[in-house]
C-alpha cells in the first residue's frame, strides 16, 4: 500500500507528518511512501531529501489524494481535503473528533477509515504514538523559550563584577507534559521554578525535575488522576477560591508565569485573574498555553502577543509546536510511523485494522462508514499507579506486645525442642550402649559446631567451602586406610579404590579451594 | 604406635577442620584457614599411617600420590565456569568412597565372626577393625550393621545423585526436570525397599540384602536429581555435599572413629545451611525442590502491560557515559557466554572515569553457591565491590544504571507485586527502582520458573539483545 503526506493546508502551520527518516522506517514495514511537493519545507525537509530517502515527490495535493491509500497528515482537514477521502482509503491526523461533527459525518458518508491522532488513548503501550505528548513537550520547552526571549533579564542568578542579578521566579501552573516539559527547561536554565497542579500525586515529579511543589492549605479528598486517565478534572469551588488565593499570593513575587492548564473538552478554567496580571511587577511575562480554549487567564488573546497597562506581557500563541517544525515534524512523524507499526503487524505493507486492539480501537473514530467515537473504555486501565495502602503506624505499646508475644513464642519453641530432643536422646541412651553414646556425643557436639561456624562463612565465599568441605569429606580415606592391612583380598581392593578416589578429592579439593581464594582481591 | 597419640592427633585435626571452616568467614583469613585444612588433612593421614591397624604402605601411599597427581590436575586446569560440575563430581567420589568402606566393613563384620568362631589364635591375626569387631557384643553389632547400611545408603544415593548433577551441569544430561513413569511412587517404593532390605540385613547379615539395598539408595539418587531442573541445581549441590558429609559420619560411627564423625558432622550441617540459604532464597521449601518443579500458579498471573524495547551498544554506552552510579546484576547466562572477563573490562574502565561501579548478587544466582563471586573474583572483580543482595537493595532508588547480564527469575518483579506468582515471596534484587535498567538477553524467553518477567517490560527498563559476550565486546569498543 501507498501512504502519502500532503503539503499542510492551515495557515501557518509549518510542520509535516512525514519527514525522510521516518519514511525510510516506513518502507521497512512494506509501505511506498509519497509526499506533495513542498510540504517540508516549511519543516527544512527539502523535495531533494525526500527523494533520497525513496519517497516519490507528487506535484499537487489532488494528485496525491488520488495516489495513496493511506493519508498521514498533521492538522485536522479541512472541507477540501475531506471531499478527497473515498472509500478504502484511511486518514490518520488530528481530528478533534469531539467539536468535529460534520467533519466525522463527511468521512462517514465517504465510507473511509479515519485515525485520530488524538485520541490514542494513554496506556503505557501507546506512549511511542501519543502525538499529544509529544506536541505538548515542545509546547512546554518552546513557551519557556519566548517568555525568555520577552523578558527582560537573566534566567539565572549570578554575581558579576557589574552587580549582583536575582534569578528569575517563574510559575508553572499545571505539571501535565507541557508543564513538566517547562519545568524541565526553566530549572535548567537557572531559574528559580514553581509549580502548582491540581493533581497533589504529580507532586514528586514536579520535585523529581527540580522544582518546588506549591502545596495548598486545603483538605480535600482529591480524584485520583487514574481514574480519569491521567488528565485533571473538575474541582470544587472551595478548591478553586484557596488555590487564587495562593496564586494572589504568589503574583508579586513571580516574573514568568507558564500556564497549561487544560480540562479535556471544556473551556479552560480560568486561574490567573485580572488582579493578579495588575500585581505583578512590570516586566513580567505571562505564557498562556490555554489559549486556544479561551486562556487561564482572560486577557490572553489568541495567536497575539500583548502587553498591559502595567508592562506584563501576555503571549497567547497556539502555535507552538509549528514553530519548532523540524522538531515537532520527526516526533510527529515518529508517532505515525508508531502507528503504523502498529497497525501492520505483519510488516508486509498491508493494513490490518484491528478493531479489537484497544489503542487502535480508541484511536479510530470513523471506520468502514459507521462513526466509532466516542470509544468505549480501554480494556487495561492503568495509568498511575495504585494509591498504596498504607500500613498503620503501631503504637509504643502495641509494638513491646508484640516484641513480648514473639520473645514468648520463641521460648516456647526453643524449650520444646531442647525438650523434645532432650527426651530422644534420653530415650536412646536406655536402649542404645555405652560405645554408641560416646561416639553420638562427639558427633552432637560436631553438629553444633559446625552450625555455628558455617553460620559465619561470606555469601561471597560459599564456593570455596563447598569445594573445601569437599575435600574435607575425604577424611573417609581413614576408614579406608584403617581396613587395607586386612588380609581379604576384596576388602583390599575394594580399600585401595576408596584410598585412590579419596586421594583426588583431597588434593583437588584443597587446590582448588586455594585457586580460588587466591582469585579474591581487594580494590 | 598406640592408640592415644592417634587419637591425639584427630584431637589436633578436628580443630584444624574447625579452624578452616572459620576462617571461611572472610576473603583474607580465608587464604590462612585453607592451610589449617591442608594441615589438618595430611596430620590425620599421617597418624593413621602410622597408627594401629594401617599396613600395605607400599599400596596406599602410591595410591594417595597417583589420585594427588589427577586430583592436582583437575584443580589447576578447570575454568571456574565449571566449578558446579567439578565440585559435584567430587562428591561422586566421597559417595563412591564411602560406598566401598561400608562393605569392607561388612566384609570384617563377616571375618570377625569367623575368627571369634575360631577361638582366641584366629582373633589375634586380625587387623585392628576386626579385633575392635571381636569384643563387641550382640547389640553392638546390630547397631553397628544399622550405621554400616545408613552409611552406604546415603554414600550411594550421593554418588549416583552427583554423577547426576554433574551431567546435567556439564549438559552430557539434559538439565530438563524428567522423571520416570510413576515419578516419586517409584522413589518411595525404592524407599520402602530399602527399608526392608535393611531388616532383612539384620536379621541374616548376608551381603546379598545390603547389595539391594544399594541397588535402591542408587537408584533414588538417580532419579531423584533427573527429576530436578537445572536452576535449583544450588540447592541439589549443597544437599549432596551435606549427603556426602553424613555419609562420613554414619561409617564413622560404625568405623567407631571419631574424627569421621566430626568431619562427616561439620560437612553434613555445612551443606544443609548451605541447602538451607539457597531454598529461602527462593521461597521455596526444601521438600518442594527436591521434589521438583514449580507449584502451580494459585490465580490467575497478572497482566503485563506494555512491551519490550530493545536498544543498541551505543544507547547503552551513551547511557553509562552519563551515569555515576552502576550496578551490575550477573546471572547464569553470564557464565554460560563466558562473559565474566568483559564485564570485568567494562567495570575497569567505568571505574577509571571515576563512576561507582558495583556488583549485586542473588543466592540462587548461577549454579552453585556463590558461583558469581567465584567468577568475578576470577576475572578480577575486587570482592569489595561485589555485594550481597541485602547489602545493595536499598541503594537501587539512588542507582543511575542498572546491567542486568544473564539473570531473569532474581529481578522479577512478579514476586513482589504480583501474590498469585508461582515466585511470589521470593526475595529479588528490586533493580527496576534505578533509573534506568539495561537488560542483557539472549532472546524473549522466560527465565526457569517459566513465567514472564514484568521487568523487561517496564518504562525505564532496555532489552540489550545479544549474546552477552558479543554485546558486551561490542559495548567496549564504544567505551574508552
Amino acid at each position: 500500500m501507498k501512504i502519502g503526506t500532503p503539503k499542510e493546508v492551515f495557515g501557518g502551520e509549518n510542520r509535516v507528518a512525514m519527514t525522510p527518516d521516518s519514511a525510510k522506517q516506513l518502507q521497512k514495514l512494506g509501505y511506498e511512501c509519497a509526499i506533495e511537493s513542498g510540504a517540508g519545507a516549511g519543516a527544512g525537509f527539502s523535495d531533494a531529501s525526500y527523494e533520497a530517502a525513496g519517497v516519490e515527490v507528487i506535484k499537487t495535493a489532488a494528485a496525491l489524494w488520488k495516489e495513496v491509500d493511506i493519508v498521514a497528515k498533521v492538522r485536522q482537514p479541512d472541507a477540501t481535503e475531506l471531499k478527497r477521502l473515498t472509500k478504502d482509503k484511511t486518514l490518520i491526523s488530528f481530528f478533534n473528533p469531539a467539536g468535529n461533527e460534520e467533519g466525522m459525518e463527511a468521512a462517514k458518508a465517504k465510507g473511509a477509515n479515519v485515525i485520530a491522532m488524538e485520541m490514542v488513548p494513554r496506556i503505557s503501550r501507546a506512549q511511542k504514538m501519543d502525538a499529544l505528548s509529544s506536541m505538548a513537550n515542545i509546547a512546554g520547552y518552546r513557551a519557556v523559550i519566548e517568555a525568555g526571549n520577552n523578558f527582560g533579564r537573566f534566567f539565572t542568578g549570578q554575581v558579576t563584577a557589574a552587580g549582583k542579578v536575582p534569578p528569575a521566579k517563574v510559575l508553572v501552573v499545571g505539571a501535565g507534559v507541557a508543564g513538566l516539559a517547562a519545568i524541565g527547561t526553566s530549572t535548567s536554565l537557572g531559574a528559580i521554578t514553581l509549580a502548582f497542579d491540581v493533581r497533589p500525586e504529580v507532586a514528586e515529579q514536579v520535585e523529581s525535575m527540580g522544582a518546588e511543589f506549591v502545596y495548598l492549605d486545603f483538605e480535600e479528598e482529591g480524584t485520583d488522576g487514574a481514574a480519569t486517565g491521567g488528565y485533571a478534572s473538575v474541582q470544587s469551588d472551595e478548591f478553586r477560591e484557596a488555590q487564587l488565593a495562593k496564586f494572589r499570593e504568589l503574583a508579586p513575587e513571580v516574573d514568568i508565569v507558564i500556564t497549561t492548564a487544560l480540562i479535556p473538552n471544556r473551556e479552560a478554567p480560568e486561574l490567573w485573574t485580572k488582579d493578579m496580571v495588575e500585581a505583578m511587577k512590570p516586566g513580567s511575562v505571562i505564557v498562556d498555553l490555554a489559549a486556544e480554549k479561551g486562556g487561564n487567564c482572560k486577557l490572553t488573546v489568541m495567536d497575539e502577543k500583548i502587553v498591559t497597562e502595567n508592562g506584563v506581557t501576555i503571549i497567547g500563541y497556539t502555535d507552538f509546536p509549528s514553530r519548532m517544525a523540524a522538531q515537532s515534524s520527526s516526533l510527529y512523524a515518529t508517532n505515525i510511523r508508531h502507528m503504523m507499526a502498529d497497525l501492520t503487524p505483519e510488516k508486509d505493507g498491508q493494513i490490518n485494522h484491528d478493531m479489537e486492539d484497544d489503542v487502535i480501537r480508541g484511536a479510530t473514530v470513523t471506520f468502514e462508514g459507521d462513526i466509532t467515537f466516542p470509544p468505549p473504555p480501554p480494556k487495561v486501565q492503568a495509568i498511575a499507579a495504585k494509591p498504596k495502602e498504607v500500613v498503620p503506624e503501631l503504637t509504643p505499646e502495641e509494638k513491646k506486645a508484640a516484641e513480648i508475644a514473639a520473645f514468648k513464642q520463641q521460648t516456647k519453641q526453643q524449650v520444646g525442642l531442647l525438650a523434645g530432643g532432650g527426651a530422644l536422646i534420653l530415650l536412646l541412651g536406655l536402649v542404645a550402649p555405652a560405645s554408641f553414646m560416646q561416639h553420638f556425643i562427639v558427633f552432637a557436639l560436631a553438629c553444633f559446631v559446625g552450625f555455628q561456624v558455617i553460620w559465619g562463612v561470606a555469601h561471597s565465599l560459599h564456593t570455596p567451602l563447598m569445594a573445601v568441605t569437599n575435600a574435607i569429606s575425604s577424611i573417609i580415606i581413614l576408614g579406608a586406610l584403617m581396613q587395607i592391612g586386612s588380609g581379604s583380598f576384596l576388602v583390599i581392593l575394594l580399600a585401595a579404590l576408596s584410598v585412590f578416589m579419596a586421594g583426588i578429592n583431597i588434593f583437588g579439593g584443597f587446590l582448588v579451594t586455594r585457586r580460588m581464594l587466591a582469585m579474591f582481591q581487594k580494590s | 604406635m598406640e592408640y592415644g597419640f592417634t587419637t591425639a592427633a584427630y584431637v589436633v585435626a578436628a580443630v584444624l577442620f574447625i579452624l578452616s571452616l572459620g576462617g571461611l568467614s572472610n576473603q583474607e583469613s580465608a587464604k590462612r584457614a585453607v592451610w589449617y585444612g591442608i594441615s589438618g588433612m595430611a596430620l590425620a593421614v599421617f597418624a593413621t599411617l602410622i597408627g594401629p591397624g594401617a599396613g600395605l604402605w607400599w599400596l596406599s601411599i602410591p595410591l594417595i600420590a597417583a589420585g594427588g597427581v589427577i586430583g592436582y590436575q583437575l584443580a589447576s586446569k578447570v575454568e571456574m565456569t565449571q566449578m558446579p560440575e567439578l565440585v559435584a563430581g567430587m562428591h561422586a567420589l566421597v559417595g563412591l568412597a564411602a560406598v566401598f568402606v561400608g562393605f569392607n566393613a561388612h566384609f570384617e563384620i563377616g571375618n570377625a565372626a569367623e575368627a571369634v568362631a575360631a577361638g582366641p589364635e584366629a582373633v589375634k591375626e586380625l587387623g585392628t577393625f576386626g579385633k575392635l569387631i571381636a569384643k563387641k557384643t550382640s547389640v553392638e553389632i546390630s547397631i553397628l550393621l544399622v550405621e554400616l547400611s545408613l552409611g552406604v545408603w546415603i554414600g550411594a544415593v550421593t554418588f549416583t545423585g552427583s554423577v547426576i548433577a554433574y551431567g546435567k551441569l556439564s549438559g552430557k544430561v539434559t538439565s530438563n526436570a524428567e522423571k520416570l513413569p510413576g515419578g516419586h511412587l517409584l522413589n518411595a517404593g525404592a524407599a520402602v525397599l530399602s527399608l526392608g532390605c535393611l531388616i532383612w540385613y539384620l536379621n541374616s547379615g548376608g551381603f546379598f540384602p545390603l547389595f539391594v539395598l544399594t541397588i535402591a539408595a542408587l537408584f533414588i539418587g538417580y532419579h531423584l536429581i533427573m527429576g530436578i531442573g537445572g536452576a535449583d541445581m544450588p540447592v541439589v549441590v549443597s544437599m549432596l555435599n551435606s549427603y556426602s558429609g553424613w555419609a562420613a559420619a554414619a561409617i564413622g560411627f560404625s568405623l567407631g572413629n571419631d574424627l569421621l564423625i566430626v568431619v562427616g558432622a561439620l560437612v553434613g550441617s555445612s551443606g544443609a545451611i548451605l541447602s538451607y540459604i539457597m531454598c529461602k532464597a527462593m521461597n521455596r521449601s526444601f521438600v518442594s525442590v527436591i521434589l521438583g518443579g514449580f507449584g502451580g500458579a494459585s490465580g490467575p498471573a497478572m497482566e503485563v502491560e506494555g512491551e519490550q524495547i530493545a536498544i543498541e551498544a551505543d544507547g547503552v554506552a551513551a547511557a553509562l557515559d552519563d551515569a555515576d552510579s552502576v550496578v551490575i546484576i550477573p546471572g547464569y547466562g553470564m557464565a554460560v557466554a563466558q562473559a565474566q572477563q568483559n564485564v570485568a573490562e567494562l567495570t575497569r574502565r567505568l571505574r577509571a572515569k571515576g563512576k561507582n561501579v558495583r556488583f549485586a548478587i542473588h543466592p540462587v544466582a548461577g549454579r552453585l553457591p556463590g558461583h558469581m563471586n567465584v567468577l568475578l573474583a576470577e576475572a578480577k572483580v575486587p570482592y569489595d565491590i561485589v555485594l550481597e543482595m541485602d547489602e545493595i537493595n536499598d541503594d537501587f532508588p539512588e542507582t543511575d544504571v542498572a546491567i542486568v547480564i544473564g539473570s531473569n527469575d532474581i529481578v522479577n518483579p512478579a514476586a513482589q507485586e504480583d501474590p498469585n506468582s508461582p515466585i511470589a515471596g521470593m526475595p529479588v534484587l528490586e533493580c527496576w527502582k534505578a533509573k534506568q535498567v539495561f537488560v542483557s538477553k539472549r532472546g524473549q524467553g522466560t527465565g526457569y520458573s517459566g513465567i514472564e518477567n514484568p521487568l523487561f517490560f517496564k518504562e525505564n527498563t532496555r532489552m540489550f539483545y545479544g549474546d552477552a559476550k558479543a554485546s558486551l565486546d561490542k559495548l567496549l569498543t564504544m567505551i574508552e
